[in-house]
């Protein structure tokens, strides 16, 4: 699949500008790219989850879609997409309906690794032909960055406050792709904002077109939970892809894994934490030893990661 | 020709269900509703519908995907109990407040704790302020009878609400009994086909469901909905007037039993209105002017229709499967006062909680009713008003 970004960008939008997100936020990145992979002669049905993307998005009377798009609740949006999916496949046998409709589901951590985690679950079990986004910011960032399942270790939150007797979030973060894999789905894949959105772009194409159920996780960091520059969120995606935080890799089928991106030289983790303000703390002498910790984790994690791709 | 069958109440909707053929079912299992989802996939598995039928995870996800269904423009049916509506509580509201006509088969069925498998009306008590229509049931036939009406209330255009579908778990679920089932045809010409003008599959104009609304907008929402209710009143007797030049069958807001000329009159939801009846008929041979009024339709309440039916009898009873916690009545004692009031009308009340999880409602029991309302006359006092039927105190 040849990728060009200039007639990528030049494509028609279906995520319009006027919404209400922040600038130099990931979610709407995000979704954009996602929506230009889509065919432009394909409908699409987006089921959005509750979180900053839908209440930004979706003002009555205003929506900034152009395709079809559900809110329903927070839990349950491959739930509700499921049901879309199913009214999809009636309609085209009874020959009610013309073209083609692709469904793609949508959600930040929080709507996506936790409370929507068991609607989640059971929609890719089921198998229906669709993507689930997830656009992961490592936190409840609608209601004010509360931690998430999704949200790193040692990360400054409103519920995991740094303190005399806290150094933040003490527990690591849950591997969903990884668990999203295990259900064996056609395509699981995870990915961000790097090589002007070539990875993103493939990997939205392939999930969108995969015959059943698909998950995309894109980190998509969060200016406001992440205290960062608005400039700087390319720069930090890039950084979570060089340390290994954020590995590039797809799975098939619950087990051909592939890693899309192996550093030359994979960097200190202190280059992705550096530029945001959640693990300032972490910088102080006293606290150095927790980047350790930190550093340990992720090479653990990216070790086991490639001998996955051992097949 | 009509079919004589005999039915339990679950097979009974999920034949009607059959005769609808929706284009999506979701459900999950939980007793005593789990056999409708069963009857309706070996459906699907033997080609009598070609429904699409959606085994989810929860019963939150069931009314997530009815709900995803019907807005994407088709019928959407799904059944459940008890916990399950309770899981599903605050997808009730996003149905009926985004205007879906979907229709759900609820078997009535206790709340836990103690965890308890039978029946009461406590799980559709609950969700009687959720902006659904709720139309209750005695017996299998009237469970098959609503749930052909069903579509026909929920889709009409000025309705455009979901539909609950009641009947007593066990007592009409699983009791099996003599019922009249329309011929496929007439049933299905009844029920008709669905046109939605707006839905997310339309490939011609896109549809947004379900905004964030702001205070600009939010309350002229919940008007339009409380209106359609109104509107619903008027569409629900319309349809039964046409099913009854089908099957022969009358209904209304609700049924009265020899209440005419009735001094005591009983007011009461389900299958307990059979045992009723006939401790009217024992009562009246002993020279007792005693009646039943059944509440069909719950949501929208009919309270000026109720009050004008009772307004003659010296006192009335109102029975409550449901313990409402307000410690004053339950949710028919509370609606039928407030209706009475609204109509100007002063009587003497009684409420009763009754036949609490699967609790045996005897004729017997339901005769010392009438008998309290009896001495309540001759004492000129009501005494306690919020009582308790059949329990160990």
């Amino acid at each position: 699949m040849a990728y060009n970004f200039k007639e990528m960008m030049n494509k028609p939008e279906r995520l319009l500008p006027g919404h209400r997100m922040c600038a130099g936020c990931g979610a709407p990145i995000a979704l954009r790219n996602v929506l230009k992979a889509l065919k432009e002669e394909d409908h699409a049905v987006i089921c959005n989850a509750t979180g900053c993307m839908e209440v930004s998005s979706f003002l009555y009377p205003y929506t900034a879609w152009k395709d079809s798009y559900i809110h329903n609740a927070f839990e349950n949006a491959a739930a509700t997409c499921s049901g879309v999916e199913a009214a999809y496949r009636a309609m085209k046998k009874r020959g009610k309906l013309d073209g083609t409709f692709k469904f793609i589901a949508v959600g930040g951590d929080g709507g996506t690794y936790d409370i929507g985690f068991q609607s989640l679950s059971g929609a890719m079990e089921r198998n229906h032909d669709m993507v689930y986004v997830c656009y992961d910011n490592e936190a409840y960032m609608n209601t004010g960055i509360q931690r998430s399942s999704a949200t790193p270790m040692f990360a400054d939150t409103t519920t995991t406050p740094v303190g005399t007797l806290s150094a933040g979030k003490p527990q690591n973060r849950k591997d969903l792709t990884e668990i999203i894999a295990a259900h064996h789905v056609p395509y699981a894949a995870q990915t961000t904002f790097v090589q002007n959105f070539k990875d993103l772009h493939l990997k939205s194409e392939k999930a969108i077109y995969t015959p059943g159920a698909a998950f995309l996780n894109i980190l998509a960091p969060c200016p406001r939970g992440w205290r960062y520059n608005t400039p700087d969120i390319i720069d930090i995606c890039k950084a979570a892809v060089e340390t290994c935080f954020w590995p590039l890799f797809e799975c098939f089928n619950g087990e051909k894994w592939v890693v899309n991106y192996v550093p030359k030289e994979k960097k200190p983790i202190e280059d992705f934490l550096k530029l945001q303000g959640r693990f300032a703390h972490l910088f102080k002498p006293e606290n150095e030893f927790l980047i350790g910790e930190i550093q340990a984790e992720v090479d653990r994690r990216w070790e086991a990661l490639l001998t996955k791709t051992n097949w | 020709m009509a079919i004589r069958e005999r039915l339990s109440g679950n097979e009974a909707v999920a034949t009607a269900m059959r005769q609808i053929n929706p284009d999506v079912m979701a459900a999950f299992p939980i007793t005593p509703s789990t056999e409708i989802p069963q009857y309706f996939s070996s459906y699907v598995a033997n080609g009598k519908v070609d429904t699409v039928f959606v085994p989810v995870e929860s019963e939150h996800s069931a009314m997530s995907a009815v709900i995803g269904a019907e807005a994407a423009g088709v019928r959407a049916i799904t059944a459940t109990s008890s916990c399950g509506m309770a899981l599903m509580w605050e997808l009730l509201y996003v149905a009926s407040s985004s205007r879906l006509p979907l229709v759900m088969a609820l078997v009535n069925r206790a709340l836990s704790a103690p965890i308890n498998i039978n029946c009461d009306h406590s799980d559709s008590m609950g969700a009687r302020d959720a902006g659904w229509i709720q139309i209750y049931s005695e017996n299998s036939q009237e469970a098959y009878d609503n749930m052909l009406m069903a579509y026909r209330i929920a889709e009409h255009k000025d309705v455009r609400l979901p539909v609950m579908i009641c009947q007593d778990g066990f007592i009409i679920s699983h009791g099996v009994e003599n019922i009249v089932l329309l011929e496929d045809d007439i049933a299905k010409k009844f029920v008709g086909e669905y046109h939605p003008e707006e839905y997310l599959l339309n490939s011609k104009e896109p549809l947004a469901v379900g905004p964030y609304a702001t205070a600009p907008y939010f309350m002229e929402s919940r008007r339009a909905h409380a209106e359609a209710l109104k509107h619903a009143k008027k569409v629900i007797l319309d349809v039964a007037d046409e099913f009854e030049k089908i099957s022969g069958r009358k209904y209304g807001f609700f049924e009265t039993y020899k209440t005419e000329d009735a001094d005591y009159i009983m007011i009461v939801i389900g299958s307990a209105a059979g045992a009723g009846k006939d401790a009217v008929d024992i009562l009246r041979n002993q020279g007792i002017k005693a009646g039943v009024l059944k509440i069909r339709m719950f949501r929208p309440f009919p309270a000026e229709q109720i009050a004008e039916a009772v307004k003659n009898a010296k006192v009335i009873a109102c029975m409550d499967r449901a313990e409402g916690f307000n410690t004053n009545c339950g949710p028919i004692g509370s609606e039928v006062k407030s209706a009475l009031y609204d109509a100007g009308i002063q009587m003497k009340v009684v409420n009763y909680v009754y036949g609490l999880g699967g609790r045996d409602v005897p004729v017997a029991d339901l005769k010392t009713v009438f008998e309290d309302m009896v001495q309540i006359d001759k004492d000129g006092c009501t005494g306690e008003t919020y009582r308790y039927l059949s329990v160990r105190e």
